[in-house]
């Protein structure tokens, strides 16, 4: 990575981001290009602050991330219901916050952000926390508002949110600093002992002084005996787990060698005779240490891409005061009982009644419904639902946890916590390994009683050493790790190791429907009849905030005609729209509206073309005529059949699950080639999830890929559960797997590299079993010494790490 | 050789300072972010292009 050079971009690339101009947008007279408005603010705030070293401190090869500032207020910050949640007081009247930043990519990032101090007064320092994207800002309060600092941070490309921690994160940064100490206390200590043992070793061949062999056993033995009560107490801790659950676990013969070669050790220096097996007793805490840590690590840093991925910016209520006036506040500040104003396009903040006001909501947050439903005073209203057509007074009567969305997430809690654990290969082997190798401890304790009592003990501590599973507690958390790191790079975020091992193997994959296997997003897909009349339609759906009339006007504008001037437009919730264009009386809508007195038959059989392949049909009557009908609905996705295909390919049970309609739900699915019997329609999100779990009985291993809040449960109810890109941010948090790239192509990507993983791991275990059948049968025959252990123990080791980092998994 | 019994408890003696020293830097998490800092070192806060900072 070159920080410090700085390359002429292509003439045509944007001047902030590096991306091509495009064509429209390329301004041969001016001196700088731009991609879009976003950098060109940017670029201009950067140079307005004269921080344009930004761009010299940047290499060609960082660019490439286009500036999206939010652009929105951030006055929320400034409330005190927000400032008592987030901030903290410092003494000398500052403050502090944690702000996760989006958009952060490099090291001039870096620089610009922490030089914002520079140019906004009142904020005394920032400092950055790339891995995690984060920044603890301090200010004075009575020289810089918070939504002043939000607002510049925003400007400059990186759209600031609050950092909600988790009461894990504190317990999780100690226990990762105790691995971390342990870790390297066990290294230095390993290190030490190796260098008192190759003098010993030394003296082997060219006769040492007892007086100076002494010494250095003795010094070894002290290090040892710190090495195995400090940084080894973590196996003597999990042996200790293992032998009151009952379930044999890789510690136990790690711990049961520690004690015994440390203790026959400490007996041979006492009594100045036989072998001592000091370095390779700390070299095995030490490696073993080294394994647990890379894989917290890992484990962290996807939680911690994850946070950052469901951050959510403050929302804001407009709560009607007693005196009838609004007054914006942040949501956690609702009350049960307020009553809140909801603006089209907003969503609304609580369960509740309404008031006052006639709308259409869209429901697809929480039934995964794409068609809007309208409501009136009177009706229930659930928190997470969006308004789509007009302003709606709502009396709150349930916020936070209490609503139906905030239940959703309990129940998702309570599906993680009671999924069954995966019997992971590692453990399997294990629990065979430490049966073998105590047996095999005993036969030759036993077998060599009879030739030698003194050998006998010699040659069973010298099998427990030497078969240590050094190599084998390295190589499942190595080879997952090399492999969740490689997906990371990918796009693709997984959580944990267990989920790697379950997606190799074969199963039962269930896809959600609106947002997964389709955009998510309601197109004009069909039309039948006269193609004209669709720039009638997108100018009196111009007004409109509904999904179908958003559909027109996007498929309006993609054929750019003369702009058609509309009058006396009239809106009828759930029936359509009316108008007079050009003159003539048009009528968009349902088959009712349009054409009163029945369908002509030549537009019902368009209205039957268009319902057969799975879309909501709108009539557009002309002059009291129905000249054409649409199909509106929400396309698949381009990859979805070859993504499916692939992954029947691959040995995978495919079914659908969907909120909507079991018709429509049936006619996506057979343009997918899945069989009616595999796609299940109308299901509630609750429901959702207790369909996952009954077909995960019966079935083994289920896979869960949804997008949506809907999913959530069912996601966390199945043994992986797997967001794609575009997903709420609470599907994302009760995932195993987050796809940050678009399409389904990286699911197929996911599975394909999880068999590589999981062969990779296997190899692994073969490569340090045979070293262990090796140095077992060497010590079983007697023929072991300190030497040869210690030489083997560091290669079996470094077989597996080189194994792991350098096969190509992701 | 008898050297070594003062050599072998100094040599010991300073390995245990280094320790001592790693073990309180990694509990006052300075081993926390890894990344951020390595990356710091390479802004040069003496810019020779944009002069001097802007006033506060």
């Amino acid at each position: 990575m070159s920080v410090l050079r700085q390359e002429p971009l292509a003439p045509d690339a944007c001047d902030h981001c590096g991306l091509p101009v495009p064509a429209g947008l390329y301004d041969a007279e001016a001196e700088h290009q731009f991609c879009c408005a976003g950098c060109r603010a940017v670029y201009e705030t950067i140079r307005g602050f004269g921080l344009d070293r930004y761009y010299s401190l940047r290499g060609d090869e960082e660019a490439g991330l286009q500036a999206n500032p939010d652009g929105g207020s951030f006055a929320t910050f400034d409330h005190d219901a927000f400032q008592q949640r987030h901030v903290e007081e410092l003494p000398g009247n500052l403050r502090r916050i944690e702000l996760q930043l989006e958009g952060m990519h490099c090291a001039a990032c870096i620089w610009l952000i922490e030089h914002t101090p520079r140019v906004v007064d009142g904020i005394n320092s920032i400092q950055v926390d790339f891995g995690r994207k984060r920044a603890q800002v301090v200010w004075d309060p009575s020289r810089v508002g918070l939504s002043r600092i939000a607002e510049t941070l925003d400007s400059l490309g990186y759209t600031p949110r609050p950092y909600v921690g988790s009461p894990l994160d504190e317990i999780r940064r100690r226990e990762s600093r105790r691995l971390l100490v342990r870790m390297a206390v066990a290294g230095a200590l390993a290190a030490n002992v190796m260098l008192m043992s190759f003098a010993l070793f030394a003296g082997m061949f060219d006769r040492m002084e007892a007086e100076y062999r002494e010494l250095f056993r003795w010094s070894g033995l002290g290090l040892t005996l710190l090495a195995v009560i400090w940084p080894g107490r973590t196996f003597f801790a999990g042996a200790r787990a293992s032998i009151r659950t009952g379930v044999m676990h890789m510690d136990l013969p790690v711990a049961l060698a520690l004690a015994a070669g440390t203790i026959w050790g400490a007996v041979n220096t006492v009594r100045g005779a036989g072998e001592t097996y000091f370095e390779s007793l700390t070299a095995v805490i030490f490696l073993l240490l080294v394994g647990r840590y890379v894989m917290q690590r890992q484990q962290h840093a996807a939680h911690d891409a994850v946070a950052l991925l469901y951050g959510l910016t403050p929302g804001v209520v407009h709560r009607v005061q007693r005196n009838g006036s609004l007054e914006d506040v942040p949501v956690e500040a609702l009350e049960s009982g307020d009553r809140v104003e909801v603006l089209p396009g907003e969503s609304i903040p609580g369960d509740g009644e309404v008031q006052d006001g006639r709308s259409s909501l869209d429901l697809s947050l929480l039934s995964g419904e794409s068609e809007p439903v309208n409501v009136e005073p009177g009706d229930r209203v659930f928190a997470g639902t969006t308004n789509l057509g007009s302003p709606l007074r709502i009396r709150v009567d349930s916020t936070g946890a209490e609503t139906r969305v905030g239940r959703l997430m309990n129940l998702v809690e309570s599906f993680a916590r009671d999924r069954p654990r995966v019997v992971r290969l590692a453990d399997r082997v294990a629990h065979r390994f430490v049966l073998v190798v105590l047996s095999v401890a005993a036969a030759t304790l036993l077998g060599w009683w009879w030739v030698d009592p003194d050998a006998a003990v010699e040659n069973a501590i010298a099998l427990l050493i030497v078969t240590c599973p050094c190599a084998l507690g390295l190589a499942t958390p190595l080879a997952l790790v090399a492999a969740i790191g490689r997906a990371a790079r990918k796009g693709i975020l997984i959580k944990g190791g267990e989920a790697i091992e379950t997606l190799a193997r074969h199963g039962r994959l269930l896809l959600d429907k609106t947002g997964t296997l389709t955009e998510g997003r309601t197109e004009l897909i069909e039309l039948h009849g006269d193609r004209d009349t669709i720039r009638y339609a997108a100018a009196l759906e111009l007004g409109v905030a509904h999904p179908i009339a958003h559909a027109f006007v996007e498929a309006g504008r993609e054929r750019a005609g003369a702009p058609v001037a509309c009058s006396g437009i009239r809106y009828a919730p759930g029936e359509g729209v009316a108008g007079r264009c050009e003159g003539r009386e048009v009528r968009i809508g349902s088959a009712t509206f349009t054409a009163p007195d029945g369908l002509p038959s030549r537009a019902a059989g368009w209205e039957r073309d268009v319902i057969a392949s799975g879309l909501s049909p709108v009539c557009i009557a002309v002059d009291g005529e129905v000249v054409s009908v649409a199909g509106i609905g929400d396309p698949l996705r381009a990859d979805a059949a070859g993504a499916l295909e692939a992954l029947r390919e691959r040995g995978f049970d495919l079914g659908m699950i969907s909120g909507d309609d079991p018709r429509v739900a049936r006619a996506i699915g057979r343009t997918l080639g899945l069989e009616d019997e595999a796609v299940h329609g109308r299901v509630a999100p609750e429901d959702k999830a207790r369909h996952v779990q009954a077909l995960r009985r019966d079935e083994g291993s289920l896979i869960m890929v949804g997008d949506g809040v809907n999913d959530t449960a069912a996601l966390s109810a199945a043994d992986v559960g797997v967001a794609v890109q575009g997903g709420a941010e609470a599907s994302l948090s009760a995932a195993d797997v987050y796809l940050s790239r678009p399409g389904l192509a990286p699911l197929v990507e996911l599975i394909d590299g999880s068999r590589r993983a999981m062969g990779v791991v296997r190899r692994n275990m073969a490569a340090s079993l045979a070293y262990n059948l090796v140095t077992g049968g060497l010590a079983v025959a007697g023929l072991i010494n300190p030497l040869i252990a210690a030489v083997l123990m560091p290669i079996s080791s470094l077989t597996v790490v080189t194994l792991s980092y350098r096969s190509r998994t992701f | 050789m008898e050297v070594l019994y003062i050599l072998f408890p100094l040599a010991l003696l300073m390995a245990g300072i280094a320790v001592v020293a790693y073990v309180w830097a990694a509990r006052a998490g300075q081993f926390d972010d890894m990344e951020t800092p390595a990356m710091r070192v390479l802004h040069d806060d003496q810019d020779p292009d944009s002069g001097k900072p802007k006033a506060p």
